[in-house]
């Protein structure tokens, strides 16, 4: 494999006005305009979207899966933040 | 990072940690869904890029007995329908790519492994297409079988492969109604045309049985797959749901099944069936079936033939790139 390698780009549609871009998948293209191209032909033969945007994956930062607890953990003890955690007064149907 | 931008595999070796293999197989028990940056056992992994190339190498090898009738497609509307389906088979290849190469493998390394013969594709693929009613045939039966496969890996354990599965799932149903309504046209047409349709699926019908794999008794990797929540079926299950549902649909097509074992059994309410000639299916895995040599010359020709358009692309992405950090 003497070739270079073609980079990876990150693929995400919003499928209908109103809601927000998802992620599709992934394609490897030389440029942003051809991993557009190639996001279009492999995603959206289909109808699947009306907006691409494309990102290079290397520009993608997520956390460490390992460092998950430290992460997220802290929001599961305020039970407080749910509605749920109140309870009303019978009279008071809904609010 | 959903999909990992590495060009090496992750070497994983040694002994596992007992406590890291019961946490991860009690997730599978529990099937929560592996995605690519969680820890999992280096067999698992394996086996996954194992059989996520390889399916991926098949959509690709499998365009080329259909394109075989592009020129040569009876009507605009045929050709029209075939293109868009050699193009879907295309779009699955590139979406089971991407899910093997969330697991640290290079999409190049992958690529090398099909042409150099490293990494095996479907037996299916290595059939010549001899006549238009085979482009039916190939979608009824070919991607009849490849559903019944699918769908229940659409619920496979890790992530990306099952939410590849989900996207293929929803495309092939097109591929094969596309082919039995085709065969159904032709079943329409003059005697010589129904000819073609009985001859197309005389050729098919045991290679199409043999896509679930050897049988329960002979797969080697059954055990771990079934464990490990990516395979949910056995083969021989798998395929008995094939014949159950194709030989009604044969029927009513009007062509008669080339297996003289084939008989309904009233209690269990399965259609059984005869075995398939297995050395012929060892022998199209080996590399000596009847297209094997033509269809690797044919990729490698491919491969080849588009260096340069990569090579020019990156170039030209390398100088654009230039321009813009100098202005």
């Amino acid at each position: 494999m003497s070739e270079q390698a073609t980079p990876l780009w990150e693929v995400f549609i919003r499928a209908r006005n109103g809601m927000s871009h998802r992620h599709a998948g992934s394609v490897h293209a030389a440029d942003a305009e051809m991993a557009l191209q190639a996001a279009r032909d492999v995603y959206t033969r289909r109808g699947e979207g009306l907006s691409i945007w494309v990102v290079p994956s290397a520009a993608i930062i997520a956390n460490d899966p390992d460092e998950k607890g430290e992460m997220f953990e802290p929001t599961a003890s305020k039970i407080y933040r749910h509605p749920t955690f109140y309870e009303l007064p019978d009279e008071v149907a809904n609010m | 990072m959903y999909t990992q931008a590495l060009n090496n595999p992750a070497v994983e070796a040694g002994v596992e940690d007992e406590e890291k293999l019961a946490a991860f197989q009690a997730r599978i028990d529990r099937e929560e869904k592996i995605e690519p940056n969680d820890w999992m056992p280096a067999a698992y992994r394996k086996t996954l890029v194992r059989q996520i190339s390889q399916h991926a190498h098949s959509e690709v090898v499998g365009m080329l007995p259909e394109g075989n009738w592009v020129t040569r497609a009876p009507s605009l509307k045929r050709k029209a329908i075939l293109l868009a389906k050699i193009q879907d088979e295309g779009g699955h290849g590139l979406y089971l790519y991407s899910a093997a190469e969330t697991l640290g493998v290079s999409r190049e390394e992958l690529v090398d492994q099909l042409l150099s013969g490293k990494a095996k594709y479907s037996s299916i693929f290595n059939y010549p297409t001899l006549n238009w009613a085979d482009v039916g045939a190939v979608g009824w039966l070919v991607d009849g079988a490849a559903i019944m496969n699918q769908i229940p890996l659409c619920r496979c354990s890790f992530g990306p492969y099952s939410r590849a599965m989900i996207r293929i799932c929803k495309e092939e149903s097109f591929h094969q109604r596309q082919g039995y309504d085709l065969l159904v046209a032709m079943m329409k047409g003059t005697a010589e045309q129904q000819e073609m349709v009985q001859d197309a699926v005389n050729r098919l019908w045991w290679p199409a049985l043999m896509m679930f794999g050897p049988s329960d008794k002979d797969s080697k990797h059954s055990a771990d797959s079934m464990k490990w929540k990516i395979k949910r079926f056995t083969n021989d299950e798998l395929r008995q749901k094939f014949v159950d549902a194709t030989v009604p649909q044969a029927k009513v097509l009007g062509i008669s099944l080339p297996d003289p074992d084939l008989k309904l059994n009233e209690e269990t309410g399965h259609w059984e069936h005869g075995e398939p000639d297995w050395d012929e299916f060892y022998n199209t895995i080996k590399g000596n079936g009847i297209c094997n040599k033509q269809r690797m010359k044919d990729r490698i020709k491919a491969h080849e033939d588009g260096a340069w358009v990569r090579e020019a692309a990156q170039a030209y992405a390398a100088k654009q790139a230039a321009k813009k950090s100098a202005a």
